[in-house]
């Protein structure tokens, strides 16, 4: 325990922050005020990988580190659709994972809100259409937001989510 | 080991390591597998091609991994025949690989399961995605059919389905379990979520432009893959990387093992109930990611290797940096492995947690950091080295008991041994040029690439067409050597112990679905 503890204080406060906003963007704690207002302290997403090749996947668990503290800020990842409020997808969307994604988009409540993330979700990436893919997330379901990058780092990432509380202002 | 090999016409195969290749007919393709199991050779991968359009036949390839080479086998039967005999008799592997074969290209092995693996109905059961005369650029309308898992009965049994979709961010496929309250006495798993269509997607590319996509085979170990598929290339070009650039490449695959392992160190402290241990491993993975993107441009290293060598040079500036990032890792996961160690009830999760004994992973030709972790000794990096692992000596790591604990420790030894590794690859960076031009391929060449990614020992094989393009390319993942034995694995251990078992094998699903 003690190691633990001694460890704890050694490693310190890794937290970064948010992105820095842009000049067109909203100052942080206005940010931070909208996320509180829109959606009452907590963005819940559920994640579907719809056949990525993972890279996306490192990059969206990245953004639990300390470094990003996702969780900190009120954002977090559920494990049903029922609880979510955005769909994030990875991935080409392969046909194989055609109903199951079509299902967890129904499954959600409204409001809803889809970000596909990552190059393949964008447009198909490397993977393109194909028998085995429809090439893009809004093939298959309404898109909110893109992401792009192979993979988008998490940074990127954070300030897609920021762009869905910014687009729901009060 | 004392017989010889059978003497069939045998040639020597362009790789990066010793290769093999022996054209074989039907009955010669038993005996020499059968040879091959007395061998104790392991099963590495299973292909099929469509070559009607150059001589009516269709051909199936066996690649089999030796102590100290590899040997592939190719048989075609004659008139455009499907019809090949089944590997399943000597190597329980092969019955998911005939089965991908078989709904890639149409050919049909004679024994073995017969269930579609990558076929989940989203194409008609009569289309073949590889076989060159079909349009692939057609759409299908869905068939959504249950897929007969193997049920078991009896009193108070029951079974939990899951997946698809699972409830973290993981990669897509399906577990069903078969539980007697919470003991697990049957999982199958079935995958082929994430089938891309990489094979088909690679015909027709240009040799040097496949990397991009061999790269995306699976993410996490996109350095593996791209190094596999260019020595692939390199070999049919013959073309020698230059030391410099074969050094750096051994630097980016031993970052690339040290970031998945530092990952899943963090993962199963955190399934064992010791948060702490992800906030610490992430946090040590984070900073390798940024040291990556400063040194190489990029946090994964994708597309990082490329034909003829790296994408670019490492400034001499950074390699202090990435010395004393090796010093203060070593550290700082030496005193994370001792709490690791002293924690009773982390220690109390992972002994005896899901057992693969090590006469199962050898019986069953478990390949790479599982089959290390059940005292099989097999690492490509150690039995057969390639440039610059030939002059690096690196050490083999093993351990003996198969269980969660023992895959952990795998981890920490083979952390302070890449360390070693990109100490000693830094410290004597060869002079020279990083990257070289490659001469055009030969058409009809097939080569093989070979790497040790840090789930363990994959292949890439690759055949060359006219103008520099791809005529096929296949990869293989050693998770599909290693999936199955989760199966047997988890048998015996409670449901709730499922996901700290399966994190500590963590295997590929976007690599095997290809």
């Amino acid at each position: 325990m003690f190691d633990i503890l001694t460890t704890i204080r050694r490693t310190g406060l890794l937290d970064q922050g948010l992105p820095k906003p842009t000049a067109a963007e909203a100052p942080r704690d206005q940010l931070q005020r909208q996320l509180q207002t829109v959606f009452g302290r907590a963005l819940r997403i559920r994640h579907v990988d719809a056949g990525s090749c993972n890279g996306c996947e490192l990059e969206i668990h990245a953004l639990s580190n300390p470094y990003y503290n996702l969780e900190g800020y009120g954002i977090a990842f559920v494990a049903s659709p029922r609880h979510a409020d955005v769909l994030m997808i990875t991935g080409p969307v392969t046909v194989n994972m055609v109903e199951a994604l079509e299902r967890t988009y129904a499954a959600m409540p409204d409001p809803k809100w889809v970000m596909a993330v990552g190059d393949c979700a964008a447009c198909g990436g490397v993977f393109g259409a194909s028998y085995a893919t429809r090439g893009r997330v809004d093939e298959v379901i309404p898109v909110d937001i893109v992401v792009n990058g192979c993979p988008p780092d998490p940074v990127t990432l954070l300030t897609g989510l920021l762009e869905i509380t910014r687009r729901r202002e009060i | 080991m004392t017989r010889e090999l059978p003497r069939q016409e045998t040639s020597r195969l362009p790789s990066n390591v010793k290769a093999t290749h022996r054209s074989v007919d039907a009955a010669q393709w038993l005996q020499c597998a059968q040879d091959m199991h007395n061998h104790r050779a392991m099963l590495l991968a299973l292909w099929g091609t469509d070559d009607r359009d150059r001589d009516g036949r269709f051909r199936v390839f066996a690649a089999f991994l030796l102590s100290d080479q590899v040997v592939v086998l190719e048989h075609a039967p004659i008139g455009g025949e499907t019809d090949y005999p089944s590997l399943t008799r000597w190597f329980p592997v092969a019955d998911r690989l005939q089965r991908a074969v078989f709904d890639l290209l149409g050919m049909a092995a004679d024994l073995g399961d017969t269930r579609p693996w990558l076929r989940h109905g989203g194409w008609p059961e009569h289309f073949f995605p590889l076989r060159r005369d079909v349009d692939t650029a057609e759409r299908h309308p869905l068939v959504s059919r249950p897929y007969p898992f193997v049920a078991v009965s009896g009193d108070g049994v029951h079974e939990i389905a899951v997946g698809p979709i699972h409830a973290g961010t993981i990669e897509p496929g399906q577990f069903r379990f078969s539980a007697v309250g919470e003991k697990v006495l049957r999982l199958e798993t079935r995958f082929g979520f994430a089938h891309k269509g990489i094979a088909k997607r690679f015909e027709g590319q240009r040799l040097h432009d496949g990397h991009h996509l061999a790269a995306r085979i699976s993410g996490d170990s996109t350095v593996a893959y791209a190094w596999a598929y260019c020595a692939a290339l390199e070999s049919i070009t013959a073309t020698a990387v230059p030391e410099r650039a074969a050094a750096l490449r051994a630097l980016a695959l031993e970052r690339e093992r040290l970031a998945n392992h530092l990952g899943d160190l963090g993962g199963l402290g955190n399934d064992a109930g010791l948060a702490f241990g992800l906030v610490q491993f992430s946090s040590l993975k984070e900073q390798l990611l940024r040291l990556n993107e400063e040194a190489f441009g990029q946090r994964y290293l994708f597309d990082y290797v490329v034909p003829g060598g790296v994408v670019a040079e490492l400034d001499a500036r950074l390699i202090p940096a990435l010395l004393d990032e090796a010093s203060r890792l070593e550290q700082r996961v030496g005193g994370l492995r001792t709490i690791y160690e002293n924690h009773a009830g982390v220690q109390d999760r992972f002994r005896d947690a899901g057992v693969l004994s090590p006469a199962l992973a050898k019986a069953h030709g478990a390949l790479g950091l599982v089959a290390r972790a059940s005292g099989v000794a097999q690492d490509l990096r150690v039995d057969m080295p390639w440039p610059p692992y030939d002059r690096l000596q690196a050490r083999m790591m093993l351990a003996a008991s198969g269980d969660v604990a023992a895959r952990v420790q795998l981890r920490f030894d083979e952390i302070t041994e890449s360390l070693r590794l990109c100490r000693s690859l830094l410290e004597s960076l060869p002079p020279g040029p990083h990257l070289v031009t490659l001469p055009a391929a030969a058409p009809g060449r097939l080569g093989l690439g070979l790497i040790e990614g840090w789930r363990g020992p994959l292949l890439v094989a690759l055949e060359s067409a006219a103008d520099d393009r791809v005529r096929r390319c296949h990869a293989h993942d050693p998770s599909w050597q290693n999936w199955p034995l989760i199966d047997y694995a988890i048998i015996g251990n409670i449901v709730p112990d499922f996901p700290l078992i399966n994190k500590s094998f963590n295997l590929a699903y976007s690599g095997i679905d290809g």
